[in-house]
């Protein structure tokens, strides 16, 4: 027991030492990369040379990134988490009114793609016809070479939920994994010899498929959700979706460190939380079949 | 060989062969401008039609394809085995090394390399040729994209660890490399191939969203990403079919990559 | 208009369609009485609106709710360019261009009810001319060191007197919003026709007629005619399209030319070309002396004879041809002709020469090698030309410029970088040999760009911040930009600017190339539209215009 409670704490920990690093990570390149200290209001001949300079002077606390980041934690155990340099407003509200909606779009954009690759990719397990299989790269490899700022506007085009556009992209990646997993495992001695032995299909798979693939599938979709997360951003641009992924984009763009500094650490922890939840349940399923 | 392979086979050597006699096919070359025929609709003289400014896009969709047939692959290669040497050895080490590798991966995943990108860019000169920066991009695509299939490989590679066969291979004096490289690094390949595959659009299309960091080909350069680009305006190619030639192009190209590929799984 | 057509062709239609005729009479009538009734005006905003404080306002969405929701003391008719009475009813300047007096209207009051005066004047003045508030606004005001003194005379009568003469002071009011002293609601009470009524931030802001809303039209009907305008935020030029096409956008303000050829072929009724607006687009070297590049390229760029050859070589004709699908002009200099009465008539677009520009360059020493341009030193000629990623008629004129410099031999590298690092280069390291940018302007006084043309000041793009100027011309523009702002005589200033104007096309430090036309599309359902050059194009008259259903 005790043992245990050491283990879950020792995660717990390794869990917060990698957001911290993610932050402290993502802030540095944010002010090393250039640009950090360009602002565009700075180019309004209105500006006088005093405005100008105090423009300048608003972001002097943020120069020395450990200062600024040592300030930022201090402040966000407090609850506070800063305030968006390029919206004026509290990093806290503005995640909070965007994230339901990407949470949605996420959801519903992975769950659809990977209804998409399992089918597909199961189906041609099963049928084993070289023209489905054509079929099938040529529908995933199409959708990979469109890009996605296209699809994306293809959904405003035809009036198509912003999720669909989400599973649009993130489908032809998964889908490859999946069908390339899938097929190695149907075409090992033993499945070959279960088939010959006429066991059904629905057996073969539960018995002899599922175990053997589901961690390394697992694996596949806790990384999907950081592909979906890429494309959350020009969906949301496009779509005219008040989400985190636009957000994001203007945040980048106006090289507003709080908000990256909060959305990096957002990101990461999904991506952690997604990664880790694969692998727990992928040990799981595996010890439960040895 | 199969009829789909065999096909796939001759699309690529077409759509290469075509490349390299771009300088024949297109003896105008990709950036001469038709000021007096921008935005025309294929022709004999223009079989594509020409771009905004003028250009031929058959020329430039046969000059893209030198450079994005030739770099993205490379790209993806580079990524593939990136991500099966620490993927691979990360998972068939095991305990800490795993734990701390699958750490490193989803930090990498979650951080904004744009600004790594941005402050890249600002590292070279501006007077750099078309080509270095090209090279560069597909370069540091290649270094950053092997995140996604490490995850798989590494995951794949620890339950191989676990398994009867390897276990075995063991029992029977086999150690390190040998086994690493004899039973563990085959079994892997389906992940490659699915990584390499993706990779290479994957690729195209992000070194054509990198040209707003000033990465990427500089004009009047082309490369099938930014020949893509010109997909989104859709609200105008709808009446305009013939530029949709570069996206078949590359789904062709991608699709016979994998039929080519899917054999090779076969065999494996 | 519409329904004047109707009515004639009811007069000739014979009597067995009279019921049918009546019928669309009825419904043209209905159509219009739901026009002057109610209606909702549809159209998006590029960026999120940073701030709905109107004397914080710095970019243009929030300049769009400020047009829409402020209540100004005068307004610059955009169609006719006049300054006309608003809040004030009249206003008189002092002879040495210190001091305004207004006399406002009385019986006004704000949307949320209370009541205008006087006071509200001297409190937005005071609020705006805070040193530490750093407003584009109120920096326009500051002509000099000292405090603004407010004097309110009665309810109705102030009087604003400024440190130091400010030229063209009373046109700069058109961007005062004013704010109330008193109301507990702070910025969002307004006099302006319509007020915010909801924000969806990243989404859209929703505006509402003012009930409290002073004017009223010719015939006695309270303004605005629109019950409300709801302002999507969509910063992607195609999705806007769409939109717009689908219905669901009444207009578009600064349209594409690409769009505008396309909606033109089909539906020409919908565009509007205004003309040649004042918005310029242009090239210039970097003459910084501590610029980080080499030696050599730092002498061209100082030559006006390298700089007056580029500007030769470059096809302005085709940029505005090519590029922008005709729907722009090549530029004489720093002012379009669309500023009717600051732009110099005698100045004339750069005609396009090769061969002249080619001339010019060998006087100075430079030679031509197999095709390519050597200075006398022998360095080969190669520049690069920096601009913003994702304005692609930029990227289109870069490439152009390109291709006709090459005629020349001189290789030219086309950069395409992300705005904040545009601005880095441009303003703090300088490293960069040519910018291609667009400067939106959206004053017709040149004082308004006197940042721009002092060579002391930060906006002075070429060679900012120079302690004294550093060449004659600088220093000649320098005094002349001086002397009109200390002027309050209209024709004086006039001819100091007209100098201006001409030192700059002689020198070329800024190599303008072409002016915008001003592009907009109006969906037929809205009435009263009347698309015109100056920003904000399509709803300069907002209060005027109505929307009837599809």
């Amino acid at each position: 027991m005790n043992n245990l409670r050491w283990k879950i704490g020792g995660h717990a920990l390794a869990v917060v030492a990698t957001l911290l690093l993610g932050g402290l990570l993502s802030a540095t390149l944010v002010r090393l990369a250039p640009g950090f200290d360009a602002d565009e209001r700075e180019l309004d001949p209105h500006l006088n040379t005093q405005s100008v300079q105090a423009l300048r002077e608003a972001r002097r606390h943020e120069h020395n990134i450990f200062h600024f980041y040592l300030s930022y934690l201090n402040h966000s155990l407090h609850g506070d988490l800063g305030t968006s340099l390029a919206l004026g407003q509290p990093v806290r509200t503005l995640l909070g009114d965007r994230l339901p909606l990407t949470t949605r779009l996420l959801t519903t954009g992975l769950g659809l793609a990977w209804m998409l690759s399992l089918t597909l990719a199961l189906s041609a397990a099963w049928l084993r016809l070289s023209i489905f299989d054509v079929f099938t790269t040529v529908v995933s490899g199409t959708f990979l070479c469109i890009p996605a700022a296209v699809l994306a506007l293809l959904s405003v085009l035809w009036n198509l939920p912003g999720s669909l556009a989400i599973a649009l992209i993130v489908f032809p990646r998964t889908y490859r994994y999946a069908s390339n997993l899938l097929v190695k495992v149907y075409s090992r001695p033993h499945i070959l010899a279960a088939r010959a032995r006429g066991l059904g299909e629905a057996r073969i798979l539960f018995r002899h498929v599922v175990p053997v693939v589901t961690p390394q599938l697992l694996a596949v979709a806790g990384v999907s959700v950081s592909v979906a997360v890429g494309a959350a951003i020009p969906v949301e641009a496009l779509c005219g979706l008040p989400g985190v992924g636009q957000l994001a984009w203007q945040a980048a763009l106006a090289r507003d460190l709080p908000l990256l500094v909060n959305i990096t650490i957002l990101v990461t922890l999904v991506t952690l939380l997604a990664n880790s939840a694969a692998d727990v349940i992928g040990h799981v399923v595996q010890r439960r079949e040895i | 060989m199969s009829l789909g392979r065999k096909l796939a086979c001759a699309a690529l050597v077409l759509v290469m062969s075509a490349s390299a006699a771009a300088n024949w096919l297109a003896p105008a070359g990709y950036s001469k401008q038709y000021r007096e025929a921008t935005n025309a609709p294929p022709s004999h003289t223009h079989w594509l039609g020409t771009d905004e400014i003028g250009r031929d896009r058959f020329a430039r969709v046969l000059y893209g394809t030198r450079i994005s047939l030739l770099l993205a692959p490379a790209a993806a290669l580079l990524s593939t085995l990136m991500a099966a040497f620490f993927g691979g050895l990360a998972g068939y080490l095991g305990g800490a090394w795993a734990r701390t590798a699958m750490a490193v991966t989803d930090l990498f995943l979650s951080l904004p390399w744009l600004f790594l990108l941005i402050a890249a860019r600002a590292l070279m000169p501006l007077n750099v040729s078309p080509l270095i920066s090209v090279l560069v991009t597909f370069l540091l695509l290649g270094l950053l994209g092997w995140t996604t299939a490490a995850r798989v490989l590494c995951t794949t590679a620890a339950s191989l660890r676990t398994s009867d066969f390897v276990r075995q291979a063991r029992a029977a004096g086999l150690t390190g490399q040998r086994l690493f490289w004899m039973h563990v690094v085959p079994n892997l390949k389906p992940v490659l191939y699915a990584q390499f595959w993706i990779s290479i659009p994957v690729f195209i299309l992000s070194e054509a969203n990198l040209g707003i960091l000033g990465l990427g080909v500089a004009e009047p350069m082309p490369s099938w990403g930014s020949l893509l680009k010109e997909l989104e305006g859709l609200v105008s190619v709808g009446e305009e079919p013939w530029k949709f030639a570069p996206l078949i192009l590359l789904a062709v190209v991608v699709t016979s990559f994998q039929l080519l590929l899917s054999k090779q799984e076969e065999a494996a | 208009m519409k329904r004047k057509e109707r009515q004639s062709e009811m007069m000739v239609a014979p009597c067995w369609k009279a019921i049918a005729a009546a019928i669309i009479c009825l419904g043209s009538l209905l159509g219009c009485a739901t026009a002057q009734a109610s209606g909702e005006l549809k159209f998006c905003l590029r960026t999120e609106p940073k701030t709905f404080n109107p004397l914080k306002v710095e970019d243009e969405a929030s300049g769009t709710i400020r047009y829409l929701t402020g209540g100004v003391l005068v307004r610059v008719n955009r169609q006719s360019q006049e300054l006309e009475p608003e809040l004030a009813q009249t206003w008189k300047l002092s002879k040495d261009g210190r001091q305004i007096s207004f006399h406002l209207r009385s019986g006004l009051s704000f949307s949320d009810g209370t009541t205008f005066s006087a006071e509200d004047v001297a409190y937005t003045v005071q609020q705006l001319m805070d040193p530490a508030l750093h407003s584009p606004t109120g920096d326009a005001f500051r002509s000099g060191t000292g405090n603004v003194e407010t004097k309110i005379l009665s309810p109705t009568q102030i009087s604003i007197r400024f440190p130091a003469p400010v030229a063209g002071l009373d046109r700069l009011f058109d961007q005062v919003a004013i704010l109330s002293g008193h109301s507990p609601k702070k910025e969002m009470a307004v006099l302006g026709p319509f007020m915010v009524a909801d924000y969806k931030a990243g989404s859209t802001v929703l505006l509402k007629r003012n009930p409290n809303y002073w004017k009223s039209d010719e015939q006695g009907r309270k303004l605005p005619y629109l019950d409300s305008i709801r302002l999507d935020i969509q910063p992607n030029r195609d999705v806007e399209m769409l939109r717009f096409k689908r219905g669901e956008l009444d207009l578009i303000n600064s349209l594409d030319s690409e769009y505008f050829d396309k909606l033109a072929t089909t539906s020409p009724q919908l565009v509007h070309d205004a003309g040649a607006s004042l918005d310029s687009e242009q090239l210039w070297f970097n003459e910084v002396a501590k610029s980080p590049i080499p030696k050599y390229k730092k002498a061209w760029f100082h030559s006006a004879n390298f700089r007056r050859a580029i500007s030769e070589a470059i096809n302005r004709e085709d940029l505005s041809r090519v590029v922008f699908h005709g729907h722009a002009q090549p530029a004489a200099g720093p002012f379009s002709p669309a500023n009717k009465f600051w732009f110099n008539a005698k100045l004339k677009p750069q005609t396009y020469s090769p061969d002249g520009a080619l001339k010019a360059l060998q006087s100075d020493g430079f030679r031509m090698e197999n095709g390519t341009l050597k200075d006398k030193d022998g360095n080969e000629v190669v520049f690069s030309i920096i601009t913003n990623a994702g304005n692609k008629y930029r990227e289109r004129m870069a490439v152009l410029i390109q291709e006709d410099l090459q005629k020349i031999g001189i290789h030219v590298n086309v950069v395409t970088l992300d705005f904040p690092s545009l601005i880095e280069r441009m303003t703090q390291s300088f490293d960069y040999e040519a910018i291609l940018l667009g400067l939106t302007n959206v004053d017709l006084d040149p004082n308004g760009e006197m940042n721009v043309w002092l060579s002391s000041s930060e906006n002075h793009q070429w060679n900012p911040q120079q302690k004294t100027p550093e060449t004659s011309w600088e220093a000649e523009i320098d005094r002349q930009m001086r002397a009109q702002a200390s002027s309050s005589d209209l024709k004086k200033r006039k001819e100091a600017f007209d100098r201006v104007q001409e030192i700059v096309v002689d020198q070329e430090p800024f190599i303008f190339l072409i002016n915008k036309n001003a592009l907009s599309a109006v969906s037929t359902s809205v009435h009263g539209a009347a698309p015109v050059i100056l920003s904000p194009q399509t709803f300069w008259n907002a209060e005027r215009l109505a929307v009837s259903a599809k």
